[in-house]
């Protein structure tokens, strides 16, 4: 039966990864069963798509982890730099930054900005 | 159900000044990103535990080298990657503990499906049983149909993560689709059956 071998590309042939023979093309044209398996495949992967915009609930702390591994590395880094002379625009990327991160994120960038500034002033 | 999306707006300049050494940037486009890197953890590993460590792991590597992000791909593509980079090294990690459940496991991710029951019920039924499959499947050919068909990265990109050739990652690709059209659709025999399960639930 053509079909079963057939069967075995189908899942390569929905995307283009590989091609089918004409005589196996010819085959699929005439055969509703493969047809029905590749019709399947087309939708398996539009749901595959889709799912990517299915985002889970992150579990609770999980930010606040990240960002207080992420402080802690990055003091790090910038003590190495500071050692070794090396330039960090650490603040001075803020004003950018607050320019882009839309209204919310500029409010904290912002407050954050000028705790940072005030004892360069003062 | 709750449900986050990342924003698109203005997080080409947030990337630009994370490159740049701004960290608060870097510090909102993890907020931005999380629940997304998250859900890929997620789908990759096999409980919420690992998946918080991948996550840990992949934004301090992002940390560390979103100096050398090149403007041409996109952030998200490279944040997928970074992920995916992890998530492999954390089931190596596993396997050497845990031998033989890997690839046995039926690890079903705790996701919120995004649906409008009265209109989806169909497409939902589907999208549902897909999730429970793709997450039945084995962690190595699981891994490479998420990021290929879901993230959409390419077969290099993919090989390149995993650390497998790019021959192989195909062949996984496309072992994996196999099981999940023969684990989402009925075989002609059970048709009836899952029809009328489809329309219980669709009344």
């Amino acid at each position: 039966m053509p079909c079963d071998a057939i069967s075995e590309s189908l899942a390569a042939v929905v995307d283009g990864d590989a091609r089918l023979d004409r005589a196996d093309r010819r085959h699929v044209e005439q055969c509703l069963r493969c047809q029905a398996e590749l019709a399947q495949y087309r939708k398996l992967l539009r749901v595959m798509q889709s799912l990517r915009a299915d985002v889970a609930t992150p579990p609770a702390g999980l930010l606040a982890d990240v960002l207080a591994h992420l402080e802690v590395a990055g003091e790090r880094s910038a003590v190495r730099a500071a050692l070794t002379g090396r330039k960090v625009a650490y603040l001075g990327g803020i004003a950018a930054a607050t320019a882009a991160a839309g209204a919310g994120a500029a409010i904290v960038l912002v407050t954050r900005g000028r705790k940072g500034r005030l004892p360069l002033a003062g | 159900m709750r449900y986050q999306r990342t924003g698109g707006a203005h997080l080409d300049q947030l990337v630009e000044d994370a490159r740049q050494g701004n960290r608060h940037a870097f510090e909102e486009l993890v907020r931005r990103t999380h629940a997304d890197t998250f859900t890929l953890a997620r789908r990759l590993v096999s409980n919420d535990e690992d998946a918080r460590d991948v996550v840990q792991e992949a934004y301090l590597r992002a940390f560390r080298s979103i100096r050398r992000f090149r403007g041409d791909a996109q952030f998200s593509t490279w944040l997928y990657r970074i992920t995916a980079n992890c998530a492999s090294t954390q089931l190596g990690k596993r396997r050497r503990h845990r031998h033989d459940e890997l690839d046995e496991e039926a690890a079903v991710p705790d996701l919120d499906p995004d649906h409008d029951p009265a209109a989806m019920a169909d497409a939902t039924a589907l999208r549902d049983r897909l999730e429970v499959a793709i997450a039945e499947l084995p962690a190595r050919l699981r891994a490479v149909v998420v990021l290929r068909d879901v993230y959409d990265l390419n077969h290099a990109e993919i090989a390149d993560e995993l650390g497998i050739s790019e021959s192989a990652a195909k062949v996984r690709l496309h072992r994996a689709r196999r099981k999940l059209r023969t684990q989402v659709f009925p075989l002609p025999g059970e048709e009836g059956t899952d029809d009328t399960e489809e329309h219980a639930r669709a009344v």
